[in-house]
This record gives structure tokens, sequence and C-alpha cells, in this order.
């Protein structure tokens, strides 16, 4: 089963959001290494930092989103 | 292979004109780049023109015989090139591939893109379409949140601070006051580049490059008829394009470019030169961030140490090696399908002595670095002067 949990390698808050995800600013967005070495972009929900171990929370919209 | 000359230069003002569209500002470049080459339309045997997204800015398709056929270019190919903020950078390569070929004698390379009729979100979300849109562009990445990302992946590896980045807006506002066709000629400093409103952090607006209008183009040559047509050429020492993965989650370390690396690689090997033997650069400064990574992959520096560098003065007019001597696209502007053409004017402007207040010392070489998306394609071009 491939890996859900992960590393955060990188992140940055979003102010200034695209039209779509307007409404959803500021949030966290992130490139997370899991488990397995691949690495994904997603959305953390509470604020983590680069090395931090984050957690698979749900998949909404074809978007994986983690927490600390 | 024949060795090419850019003999005609020619740009608008970047800016935001609400009263011009876009094949006017592509028109008005195109004709001061022939003006500058004294050639007239009937003799252009090519026209590749670099636009981004024209039709979701503009919602005009078909835009080089669009543009072409307002200039009075007359059944010959026209050819619209996007690579994402590299398309005028891709076209000229195409363009001088063409002529270094000997399929044609004159050619015209040009960039246009005309983005202020959109609201800024618009903007951010047309532009996120340079990304991977399944994957990042999905998950809420614009291209602020990117090079946000790399700013953090190199602040944490190589302990880059936020003032260095700033020093690189600092300078290249300093420098963009001085460009009479610059869109905000305005010195700032770093107090107020710090205190910028945030985008993504940790970049503020003042990392971040303009949303303009406006357009540029050149003529080509194979450089045994350039003085013919101008003594003030420009001989195309290099000119190479590259390319990687669209997604920066695919790259291995996004501390680099690897586009820029190998497209520097291959256009010293081409040129026989090293990046001590560069006078000056324009390097694709769409994000402060992405300044301080170009200067190091392109061997201005060492790895890691594009801040400190950056902040040293090294970059500025009178340093070492001047970076942006134009204000970049941070002051400059940055109408996204020109930069790469609009580039080359720019090195041929202080290449020929014509830069006044920001005119370099030593001017015989320059370098421009035009890069599309978080770096899936990369353009670099090595001149020197006649």
């Amino acid at each position: 089963m491939p890996a859900r949990d992960g590393v955060v390698y990188t992140e940055t808050i979003v102010h200034a959001a695209p039209e779509q995800y307007a409404a959803d600013a500021p949030y966290q967005l992130a490139i997370i290494e899991l488990d397995d070495g691949v690495r994904i972009t997603g959305r953390i929900l509470e604020r983590a930092q680069i090395g931090d171990r984050v957690r698979f929370v749900e998949e909404r919209n074809g978007v994986a989103y983690y927490r600390k | 292979m024949r060795s090419v000359a850019v003999v005609g230069i020619g740009k608008t003002a970047f800016g935001a004109f609400a009263d011009r569209d876009l094949r006017s500002l592509a028109v008005e470049a195109v004709e001061n780049a022939m003006r500058d080459a004294k050639v007239e339309a009937k003799q252009v045997e090519a026209f590749y023109l670099g636009n981004f997204a024209g039709p979701s800015f503009v919602g005009q398709n078909h835009l080089a015989p669009y543009v072409g056929g307002a200039v009075g270019f007359e059944g010959i190919p026209c050819t619209r090139f996007e690579d994402a903020c590299a398309s005028s950078g891709a076209a000229f390569f195409h363009a001088w591939q063409s002529v270094a070929a000997g399929i044609y004698d004159v050619v015209v390379a040009a960039g246009v893109e005309k983005m202020t009729s959109q609201t800024t979100p618009k903007v951010a979300e047309i532009l996120a379409g340079a990304g991977d849109m399944a994957s990042e562009g999905r998950a809420g990445a614009t291209f602020p949140a990117l090079f946000a990302m790399i700013a953090r992946r190199h602040m944490h590896q190589f302990g880059t601070t936020r003032e260095q980045l700033a020093s690189v807006a600092v300078k290249n506002h300093a420098n963009g006051a001085k460009n009479p066709l610059a869109h905000m000629r305005k010195v700032i400093t770093i107090e107020q580049a710090l205190a910028g409103k945030p985008i993504a952090e940790p970049l503020t607006v003042y990392d971040c490059s303009l949303i303009s209008d406006g357009a540029a183009a050149v003529v080509i040559v194979p450089l045994e008829h350039a003085a013919r047509y101008n003594r003030r050429f420009a001989k195309v020492l290099a000119v190479t394009q590259t390319s990687d993965h669209v997604a920066l989650d695919h790259k291995a370390d996004i501390t680099l470019f690897p586009a820029v690396k190998a497209a520097g690689e291959k256009a010293y090997k081409m040129a026989g030169l090293t990046p001590k033997q560069i006078d000056l650069a324009e390097l694709h400064d769409c994000f402060t961030i992405a300044e301080i990574v170009a200067s190091e992959d392109l061997g201005f520096t060492a790895k890691g140490q594009g801040g400190p560098f950056a902040a040293s003065g090294a970059t500025g007019i009178n340093g070492q090696i001047p970076i942006n001597t134009s204000g970049g696209l941070k002051s400059k502007g940055h109408p996204v399908g020109a930069t790469g053409v609009g580039q080359l004017c720019d090195i041929v402007m202080q290449l020929r002595g014509d830069a006044g207040e920001r005119q370099v010392a030593r001017h015989n070489i320059g370098l421009a670095q035009n890069l599309g998306g978080s770096g899936a394609t990369c353009v670099v071009t090595i001149l020197e002067a006649a």
C-alpha cells in the first residue's frame, strides 16, 4: 500500500490566492515527502514547518490534506 | 551553421496601458526594431512571436498572423511560440535556428503580452496554468506560492535571509528608476520591502514581479550581412533552450533549476566563455529568489551563496557582475510573453553603450536568461558587441 504520511519538504502560506480558491485564503500549501520517497503537493490544515512530520487527513476534490 | 547577429531592437514601454490593445503593442515593438535595422516589412522572411496566454488574457488566438498582417508582412510564415514566461525566449531560439541553418536571411522574433485588463486573482489563475494544473494547481499553487516554497527551502538549506531576498528588489528598483521604459520607476528601501503585504510567505509584494502590458522585438540576420543593416549590431555567441519537469514536486532538489544550469553550461561551451567573462546579465527575476538561484546556476557565485552575493552589492551597476540593469522583471515589468526578447533588447542597449544612467563600464559581452514556469523551460543567450 502506498505511503500516506510523510515529512514537510517545503511550505508556504498563500495570502493572494487564485480566483477559484480566494475563499480559502490564507492557506498553507506544502510539498510533502511521503515515507516511500514520493513527493506530492497538498495542503496542511494546521501550521507546520519544514522537517515536521505530518499525517494524512483526507482527500477533497483531488487534493490531499495533512495535519501535524 | 552560420553565425547570426541582432541588427535591430525595438520595445514598447512596459506598464499598465488601458488604452492599448495587444496588437498595437506588438506592432509598435516590431516597427521600432525594423526601423533600427533599416529593414522594411517586405524584406522579412519569417515572423516568430512569443506569447504566453493571449487567448486567456484577451480572448484572441492565431496571434502571429494577427500581428504580422498589421505590420505588413505578406504571405510569410508567422507562428506563435508558447513556453510560459519563456515564450519569446523560445521564439528567439527558433528564429535563430532558422537563420543559422541558412533557411532565411531576415527574420523578426518578438514577444507580447497584454495582462492588465484582467483582475489580479484572474491573472494569478491564468499564470498558474504554467504549472501542473492536475496536481499543484488543484492544490491552490500560484506562481508566487511555488517560488515561495523554493525560497523557504533555500533559506532552510543555505541560511538565505529575508533581507537578502529584499536586497534584490531594492537593487532592481534602483536600476528601474533610471529606465525610461520601466513600469515602476520607484526607488524602494529594505524596510519597505520587508514590510510589504504578504503574497505567499516568505514573499511579500516587493518580492514579486509586476503584471504588465508590453512588447519587444529584434531583427536577426546572418553575421556576414550584419554591417549592411546596422554597424551597431550584436553577435549571437550562443543561444540554448532546455526543459525540465513542469511540476515542482517532481524535482529532486528545488533549490536549483536544472534547466538553467544545463542551458548555461551549453551556452558557455558554445560561446567558448566562462561565467567570469560575462560583463553583465539580465536574469529572470520573476521573484527575488529566482534571481538568487539563477546567479548560482549560471556560475556567477557558488551554490547557496546567491543571497549573500546579492546583498554584497556584487550585482549592482558598479559591481563585479551587474545583474538586471534594466530594473529586471521586478521594476521594469513582466509582460510575460515579451520578457525574453525584452531582455535581449536591454542587453543590446548596454552593448551599444546606449543605457544612459544605467550604463555599465565593461559592456562587451552580455548574457540573458529567460525562465518558464518554475523552471520547466530555460533559454540562455550570450551576445557580444560589434
